[in-house]
Order: C-alpha cells, then structure tokens, then sequence
C-alpha cells in the first residue's frame, strides 16, 4: 500500500518532473497565463502519461530494445491524436489558445520519461499509477504558476474577477509583465527556491567553491 | 525576396524559438553548462530543422492538408489529423538517416555531434517548428527560411546561455537557488531582453 502511495504521490514534493528531474518544462512555461488553459493542459498531460505508460508497460517484454524510440514514440503519438481531437470537438476555443502545444506533448521529456525509465521495467498497474502520479507532479506546478500569472497580471481567477482592475473601475493596478512569457521563468526559479529551502535534501552541490572572506583585519 | 528576409529576421530574433516560445527548453537548461557543447548542439538543431521543416511542408501541402489528394483523384480526402504521426516519424527517420550519413561520410563532424543527434528526436524545438509551419500554412520556400531561421536562433539562445553559465560558476549563489534555479532566473532575464525586438514590424 505504501509502495502505491509513494508511486502516486511522491513526484508531487519529493520528485517533482519540473523542479527536479527537469522534464517537460517548454509546456510548464507557455500555457500557464490562465488558469484554464493550464488545467486543460494538465488534464490532457497526465491522461497522455498514464496511458503511454500503461500500454508501454503492457508490451515492454516484446519491444525489440533497438526499435524502442520509435515504438515508444508511435503509442505517444497516437494517445496526442485522440486528446487532440477530442479537444477540437468539445473545447475548440481551448484548444486554439493552446494552438501547437498539445501537439508538443508527444515530444513532452515527461512522457518519454517516465515510458523509458519506469515502464520499461514495471507491470502495467503500477506504470499507470506513476504516470497519473508524475501528471499530478506536473499538474501541481502548472496550477501554481498559473494562479500567481493570472492573479497578479489579470486580477482574475478561472476568468472571474478577483481584483477589480483601474481600467474597469476598480483599485487593482495589474501588472503586465505577469502576462508576459518571462515571468513565468521568474515563478518557476522563485518555486524551485522556495522547494528547495523546505526540502534541503534538493540543493545542489556547487561546482565551484568561493573560500571563505579574508578577516577584516588583513583588508585594513 | 524582401519577404523572405524579413521571415528570417523574425524567426531568428523576434519570435526566437526558446526565449520567446519556450520550445527546447529541457536541452536549453541541461545542457548548457559549457559554451563548446552548447554550440554543437546549437549547430545539430539548425542542420536537423533545416532538413525536417522543408519535408514535413512537402508531406504537409502534398498528402496531409483537406484537399491535398487531388492529383490523386481524392479532393474529399482530409488527412490532417494524421498530421502529429507523421511529423514526428520524419522527424525520427531524418535524426537516423543524418546520424548514419554523417558516420560515413562526415566522422569529423560525427564525432563533434555524437551525443546530441539521437537526444534532437525530442526535443520540442524541432516538432515545434514544424507544428508553426503548418499552423501558419507557410509554402515551401518559405519553410526552408523559417527552419533556418528558428534553428539559428534557438542556436543563438544556448550558446548566450552557456556564457552566462559558466561565468556564473564563480559567483556566490543562494544554497536553494544554485544550479536549476538561478539558470531558471537568468533565461527569463534573458528572454525579457529579447521582448525588446517584439516592437520590431517588419
């Protein structure tokens, strides 16, 4: 039961594919100024990453290990078409604003991932868990980036008014730039940093280490 | 001609793959901690896109798009939704066949790619420029200027990294922020000095 919890809900904090394991970040940044757009998104990534999985897993003792890729990438392929489609057919102004980027999930490194490195050497159940749990990790860091974008740059939640904006009336004076694409890198490094302060175990080792200030004495 | 140039400029600066789309942004961040990697892998991109972008464009405008199959005698035939599938398999076959070509013919340039060929096949800066090619329904010459010109600037963008990076080796960095973090910070910089080229009309 453990072993399902860790699988499940582990990559969420301790092994997150954003801050961590640096998967799937391109998507993390462009679709995350509305909260909508990026639950969309969400949704169709961690549905995409649990089925791959699923079906990888299902047929991981017959893939020849030289053609692995192209399978891998053809079952991807296939599940983006149908999440494509569908989104065409139920959600068209969604899947406009998304434009190439559900696309871009078959060459999502979340997807390919997680099909490489678990469900090449795990059953199916537990493969299909893990892909819903990386979803979730992914999923997570998307709504979080996506609150601070949307609140501070439109003073909207989900597209209800939260702050009243000056241009209608109200006193919130948004600011721009969180609409803009490089905020969202500065929401993601400011995250990372929060994330490592709290789990320390994530910081990493420097490359290069400064010595210590010589004593104010010397430099008198 | 005129048109043409202006299409480059605009891909490679303006519409810069990874700081203004975020395409290729998992390579971007894990591989530029050198400038010499950085570059052979900024050089690899630019030779893949401008292969793949052009022949997907042909696949595109020549089998795929509603009403493609007329020389075929089918002009009710619609075969876009087919469209991910197979981009992505000429994106796969063309990394293979270049990987093998260069082996023999090139193992110089082979040895100096080596690692990253195989590594392109996912990265989402070549889908991506294949997937805003159809999306805007570029002809063919127009394709071969935009691969160049996104690979370029995508080229452009890790290299400008690297150098950062490795000067930033030295500097004094908060422990939570070291490593991922701050490379996070300074792309974003980085991509706001790239939106001053959004005003440029061409």
């Amino acid at each position: 039961m453990s072993e399902v919890k860790k699988v499940l809900f582990g990559p969420i904090l301790a092994n997150n594919p954003i801050a961590l394991q640096i998967l799937g970040i391109c998507s993390a940044l462009a679709v995350t100024s509305s909260m909508n757009v990026s639950l969309v998104m969400a949704i169709a990534l961690t549905l995409v990453t649990a089925f791959s999985n699923f079906f990888i897993a299902i047929i991981r003792n017959y893939i020849p290990s030289s053609i692995r890729i192209i399978v891998q990438m053809i079952i991807i392929a296939s599940l983006v078409i149908v999440v494509d489609q569908v989104l065409r057919a139920f959600a068209f102004e969604i899947s406009k604003q998304l434009s190439v980027f559900v696309g871009l999930i078959i060459t999502n490194c979340i997807v390919m991932g997680r099909a490489e490195a678990y469900a090449m050497k795990n059953g199916p159940g537990m493969s299909f868990l893990d892909g819903i749990g990386n979803g979730l990790g992914y999923s997570a860091m998307l709504m979080v980036v996506a609150f601070f974008r949307e609140l501070l740059g439109a003073g909207k939640l989900f597209g209800h008014v939260v702050f009243e904006t000056v241009q209608n009336g109200g006193w919130y004076q948004p600011n721009g730039l969180m609409l803009l694409p490089p905020s969202a890198f500065f929401v993601i490094g400011l995250i990372i940093w929060a994330l490592r302060s709290y789990k320390k175990e994530q910081v990493e080792e420097p490359e290069f280490k400064i010595a210590a200030n010589s004593r104010a004495q010397e430099a008198l | 001609m005129e048109h043409l140039i202006s299409l480059f400029v605009k891909a490679v600066f303006v519409e810069n793959m990874a700081l203004a789309f975020f395409l290729g942004m998992c390579t971007l961040l894990a591989l530029s901690k050198k400038v010499e990697t950085a570059l052979g892998l900024g050089i690899a991109v630019v030779v893949v896109l401008a292969i793949t972008v052009p022949l997907n464009n042909l696949l595109y405008q020549n089998l795929l798009k509603d009403g493609a199959l007329q020389w075929a005698g089918l002009p009710n035939v619609d075969l876009s939704f087919l469209g991910l599938l197979s981009y992505i398999g000429v994106i796969a076959a063309v990394v293979q066949i270049l990987e093998m070509a260069l082996d023999k013919y090139m193992p110089a340039l082979y040895n100096a790619l080596g690692v990253f060929l195989p590594l392109i096949t996912v990265n989402c800066a070549i889908m991506g420029a294949s997937l805003f090619m159809v999306e805007r329904d570029y002809n063919f010459s127009e394709s071969v200027v935009y691969g160049v010109g996104a690979g370029i600037g995508w080229a452009l963008a890790i290299a400008a990294l690297a150098g950062i990076r490795e000067k930033l080796k030295y500097s004094d960095v908060p422990a939570g922020l070291r490593g991922l973090g701050i490379t996070f910070i300074t792309v974003g910089l980085m991509s706001l000095g790239f939106m001053s080229f959004s005003g440029v009309q061409l």
